[in-house]
């Protein structure tokens, strides 16, 4: 039997220079709740054990059904979605931390701003000519679709960066998910017009041969996105074209 | 004259397409949005997007996708700007193929369409069962090529609090707030787009993201925005109770062939797969023989309702029917209706490959929103709206997979109207003072909600708002309910003022946002009661036992709610009806036989008229 209440500490961060601080919350179980809704209850009562009142805490959530990618935290050591981290899973005590590879914004908040950035670095859009009616598209087998579909579901959560021991403070990798959509684009009939732009900003300094290949990445990714694949075949890509270039292909 | 300048508020479908098209004019465009645009509520459209393409032979045509339109929303739309939109679909659907959408592919790798909600035509382009995320990526990724060109500039975690109004009544710009610094900056612009999504939040719990609150089309309506249909709102019959949000269960399950049902015996206690077929009631397939399980959306909420709330015959006598999909094929399920199936048993903890899911019904969408015209411009010149934030498209209910299908194409007849609007006018630039002011009265409010340290807590009353609203103005309505909840609405809005705000932060503070927001919830909230008050009839997803009937001679008309201090004050305009003369909605005919509608299904072979999986591959 499971304890009425569960023991949610949070690590606080008023501003990005501000020290970080733990305070603990006790909150009522219900069936089926989520960290989601632990946080919820908080700000309808933001009082710690102590008794002590503080500020409700500061988090990001928008679709609360792991399809926006925006409530990823850090929940008892593990990189995930707070939506879908139900708590009858997550034992007596939760810690709730920031990510630790994007700067805090407040508290549970990160900025993840340089992933988008980083979607203009590898061109990720298909070039269309322009969006006035000009039929149907290239027709796609089913097979191709199910390759592309599944790694379209990147959410640019973050996870796989935050479990990535070459993303830290001292480089500059992309990370998987760039990589992976890169590959998204550079196997899309029309994408594959503008494929060497895009294996030219993974050989940039940053790029994908910064890859350790820890293959943490496609464990932690919640949507199963093969990115192990992806950066494998990214890496043939970028081989062959930079023979090409040597050959002045 | 100086290059055009626009705001686009709402980084969704709407917005999105709207920037490209202004971009792709060479315009350039301040995209607010408060979550990163790749983030927005969009994301959580699951099942489709409609176009009559008619890929399998069934004689689909755009106008009978224009007439299911119109019927199923119960004839309250306008007609004119839902003809456009339907005709508009197949180009729609083969412009979004263009961008990448990964749809999903028949053998021959053409575009695959399904069979969606009042309609009996395969007419449902789908990627998996995350359409909508699949759609608002690629729309997120041509915005951001024009982002690259530095024709888009965007900010993101930033807030529009409301439209700047010249003394003309003319929009000049929106005030926006940066959520993070929390810093209030005017911003002009020639003209401007609320693309803001639903209101559902206004009930706590649906289906809804957490930013969907209308505030920013509150704050329209309160500077003098008209408000259409408010009393609309969609329940829809399928979501996965929780405790923080109600997750939608798609539509698409049942349009794969997912079957409702409840069992006979009341109080059944054996698990679903042990009590057989006999034993099940598969009411929608009894009642709606040739339309089965995929009756529109109102119907088949009321139903659930009835059979649950009135009947008691809930699984379990709980709030909950079952939503069948263990007779299909695993793998069909995976490619088509995977990505739902992924939501249940995460958030569940149960395959509903192998056991049925319960669901029940919850509050999905508004069919009411800000007026438009048909270029869809608001009562505010220069102030326009596109998406669900605005009422044109859906009538009294609306059809599944036709909400992508609004954002989009409303975003393109917004962006064309708003470039014309913009070099039709010669205006001198929006006056410094005028800028200035608006920014210091948001300032003002911002400090005072600071200050505000009354013992009720915003969340709480949030809370207790939605409670209350879910229970009285959402499937079935009763005066007595709906003026006892208009009375507590204002005195809700009278503890607003004795809110104790939580937090004193100048940083990311967002019980201040909140608090904010709850006030134009508020005000929301009434508009929609009063509505549903005010209309004495039965009408789509608009239902009181009391006045059971459509009522045309008085109720065939669009309510329009205009703010004042005391709340809302109601008018009817008539519904131009123009193209099809409205009908009595009925979807009880037997299968095969020939329905109210004159539109040649007939002709269709009993196997696709089959709302139910019999005879299906």
């Amino acid at each position: 039997m499971p304890s009425p209440a569960v023991r949610v500490r949070v690590r606080r961060q008023d501003a990005p220079d501000a020290p970080p601080r733990w305070e603990d919350f006790s909150v009522r179980r219900e069936p089926g709740m989520n960290v989601i809704y632990c946080l919820m209850q908080i700000q309808r009562s933001p009082v710690t054990v102590e008794g002590k009142r503080t500020t409700p805490v500061a988090w990001e959530a928008h679709c609360l059904e792991e399809v926006c990618g925006a409530c990823t935290m850090v929940i008892n050591g593990r990189v995930r979605q707070s939506c879908s981290a139900l708590v009858d899973h997550l034992g007596d005590t939760i810690e709730l931390t920031p990510m630790t590879k994007f700067p805090v914004v407040r508290d549970l908040i990160v900025d993840r701003s340089r992933m988008f950035d980083d979607l203009i670095k590898i061109r990720g859009w298909i070039p269309i000519q322009g969006t006035y009616d000009l039929g149907p598209g290239p027709r796609v087998p089913p097979a191709d679709q199910e390759v592309a579909y599944r790694l379209s579901t990147c959410m640019t959560c973050g996870c796989c960066l935050e479990v990535c021991p070459n993303v830290n403070a001292r480089s500059d990798f992309i990370g998987p998910a760039a990589i992976s959509l890169a590959r998204l684009y550079n196997t899309h009939p029309t994408g594959q017009a503008s494929a060497g732009e895009r294996l030219e900003a993974l050989m940039e300094p940053g790029g994908i041969s910064e890859c350790g290949n820890a293959q943490n990445c496609v464990r932690a990714c919640p949507k199963g996105i093969p990115l192990t694949d992806s950066i494998g075949a990214m890496g043939r890509s970028v081989t062959l074209h930079a023979f090409k270039k040597l050959l002045g292909g | 004259m100086a290059k055009p300048r626009f705001i686009v508020v709402g980084g969704g479908l709407a917005g999105l397409m709207a920037t490209v098209r202004l971009a792709e004019a060479g315009a350039e465009i301040d995209l607010i949005s408060f979550v990163p645009v790749k983030r927005s509520h969009s994301v959580c459209a699951q099942g489709g997007i409609n176009g009559a393409v008619n890929i399998k032979g069934e004689g689909d045509s755009p106008q009978i996708h224009f007439d299911d339109t119109v019927y199923g929303g119960d004839f309250l739309a306008n007609q004119p700007p839902v003809k456009g939109m339907c005709h508009a679909a197949p180009g729609i659907i083969y412009l979004l193929d263009r961008m990448g959408v990964p749809f999903n592919r028949t053998s021959e790798g053409l575009l695959d369409f399904r069979r969606f909600g009042g309609t009996l035509y395969n007419r449902t382009a789908f990627a998996g069962a995350t359409t909508g995320q699949q759609i608002l990526y690629a729309l997120d990724e041509q915005v951001r090529r024009h982002e690259a060109a530095g024709l888009v500039t965007k900010y993101e975690f930033w807030e529009c609090l409301g439209p700047i109004v010249d003394d003309r009544g003319e929009c000049r710009g929106v005030v926006a707030l940066d959520q993070t610094r929390m810093t209030v900056q005017a911003m002009a612009a020639d003209a401007v787009l609320l693309a803001t999504g639903g209101c559902g939040v206004i009930f706590g719990k649906s289906t809804l993201s957490t930013t969907c609150t209308g505030t920013a089309v509150s704050t329209a309506y309160q500077q003098g925005a008209a408000y259409s249909n408010g009393e609309f709102i969609q329940v829809h019959p399928t979501a996965i109770p929780g405790s923080d949000k109600l997750r939608l269960m798609s539509e698409s399950a049942r349009g794969e062939g997912g079957r409702v049902w409840v069992p006979r015996k009341e109080g059944d206690s054996r698990a679903p797969r042990g009590i057989p077929e006999a034993e099940r009631w598969y009411f929608l397939e009894e009642k709606y023989p040739r339309y089965g399980n995929l009756v529109p959306r109102d119907i088949a909420t009321r139903e659930i309702f009835d059979v649950c709330v009135s009947q008691k015959k809930g699984v379990g006598g709980e709030r909950a029917v079952y939503l069948d999909l263990t007779h299909l094929p695993r793998t069909t399920l995976d490619k088509k209706l995977g990505g739902i199936l992924e939501i249940y048993e995460k958030f569940v903890g149960v395959d509903p490959r192998d056991e049925p899911m319960k669901v029940f019904p919850a509050v999905h969408y508004s069919m009411g929103g800000l007026w438009v015209d048909f270029d869809q411009m608001s009562s505010i010149p220069g102030l326009f709206a596109a998406g669900e934030c605005e009422y044109q498209y859906h009538g009294a209910n609306r059809l599944g997979a036709n909400s992508l299908l609004s954002c989009i194409y409303g975003g393109q007849v917004a962006a064309a109207a708003m470039a014309k609007f913009a070099l039709g006018k010669e205006r001198p630039a929006a006056p410094a003072a005028l800028l200035e002011a608006e920014s210091r009265r948001w300032t003002e409010l911002q400090d005072k909600i600071l200050r505000m340290d009354g013992p009720e807590n915003p969340f709480t009353l949030w809370w207790e708002m939605g409670e209350m609203m879910t229970e009285n103005v959402t499937v079935v309505r009763d005066n007595k309910k709906l003026q006892a909840t208009d009375d507590r609405l204002r005195q809700m809005m009278e503890r607003w003022w004795r809110i104790g705000v939580p937090d004193q932060g100048r940083r990311a503070n967002q019980s201040v946002i909140f608090t904010r927001q709850l006030w134009n919830m508020l005000e929301l909230a009434r508009v929609i009661t009063v509505g549903a008050l005010r209309r004495n009839e039965s009408r789509g997803a608009h239902y009181k036992p009391e006045f059971p009937e459509r009522d045309d001679a008085n109720f065939l008309k669009t309510t329009r709610a205009v703010w004042s201090p005391e709340g809302p004050v109601l008018s009817y305009e008539p519904v131009d009806t123009s193209l099809i003369p409205p009908r009595k909605r009925v979807y009880t005919s037997p299968a095969g036989a020939g329905g109210s509608q004159e539109t040649g299904k007939d002709a269709l072979p009993s196997r696709q008229s089959q709302g139910t999986p019999a005879g299906r591959s």
